[in-house]
């Protein structure tokens, strides 16, 4: 039978997936997006699965709050990359330093 | 065993489709294997029974952010080859980092397994209601306890569209555009007039 164990060691790969993407694509910004959009994935899989294990549906509602930053959070991201792209011609992101912030 | 087949059928999907979207040469697969794994995550949280977070997942994901990760990758003119320059080179880091992460979840789901960890129990204030669907009880667990998070979420996503329209709209030169306060502060005394006077008459003024 399929346990709350089988769902946490799905979502922890997931995890491990997404931040190995992350350093993979160091210069990509938009897979260094869609590896967060991972991560955000697999932290939803893991909440919904101890909601529905325990019996306790505030792991779904939080899920869905998940999904809003999420959301919101991808759409940020790429006008940022919009207009990065529009100065700059590129959206190499390990030169972006050159402002000395 | 129905469940346990599609179960594994669907991790293995998701988890196949994860890794192929860190690794795929071209970001539009990139994109599309991101949308298998939406899918098949959705397909695993309707086997928790979470039916209402499941259909969310596509609808939010599948149609909104996927779509929109598209648009921008297609739109935008890049040459992704030379942005893969340094794939080679992060490679042993990468996976340094992902195998010490992974040593770490697995040392902690151990400790829990060993029974060191109480992880505790819920208090039954989002118990489902007996008898409810699963929609049912979220709505009334968002409507009620949840309200002024829920409010909040509202708040999120609209400062998110506001923030967006501001950072990509720009003010283009040389494009003659609307004046609505001239438009709107016109008199019929000052406006052109068209006239139609006889022959020899003239027109006044």
């Amino acid at each position: 039978m399929i346990g709350v164990e089988h769902y946490v060691v799905v979502s922890s790969i997931l995890f491990v997936l997404g931040v190995l993407g992350i350093f993979l694509n160091r210069k990509n910004v938009i897979i260094i997006l869609m590896a967060i959009e991972l991560i955000l994935l697999s932290v939803n899989l893991n909440l919904v699965a101890f909601s529905s294990f325990l019996g306790d549906l505030t792991g779904q509602i939080f899920a869905m709050f998940v999904l809003t930053v999420a959301a919101g959070e991808a759409a940020i991201g790429l006008a940022i990359l919009v207009i990065y792209f529009r100065r700059r011609g590129t959206i190499a992101v390990d030169d972006v330093n050159r402002m000395k912030g | 065993m129905i469940q346990v087949l599609s179960f594994y059928l669907f991790a293995g999907i998701m988890l196949a489709a994860g890794a192929f979207t860190i690794l795929a040469r071209n970001p539009v697969h990139s994109v599309l294997w991101l949308i298998v794994a939406f899918f098949n995550a959705a397909g695993l949280m309707v086997l928790a029974g979470a039916e209402f977070i499941a259909m969310l997942l596509v609808i939010v994901y599948v149609g909104a952010v996927a779509v929109l990760f598209l648009f921008v990758v297609m739109m935008l003119d890049i040459d992704f080859a030379e942005l893969r320059a340094g794939f080679i080179k992060n490679f042993p880091l990468g996976i340094a980092v992902a195998i010490v992460l992974l040593a770490e979840i697995v040392l902690g789901m151990g400790a829990y397994q060993a029974g060191s960890l109480k992880l505790g129990t819920p208090d039954g204030s989002g118990a489902p209601v007996a008898g409810a669907s699963n929609i049912e009880a979220i709505g009334a667990l968002l409507y009620g306890k949840y309200l002024f998070l829920f409010e909040a979420a509202g708040i999120i996503l609209l400062v998110a569209m506001v923030g967006a329209i501001v950072l990509t709209h720009r003010q283009r030169s040389g494009v003659r555009g609307q004046n609505i306060a001239d438009q709107v502060a016109r008199r019929p005394e000052e406006a052109v007039i068209n006239m139609q006077p006889e022959v020899g008459q003239g027109v006044k003024l």
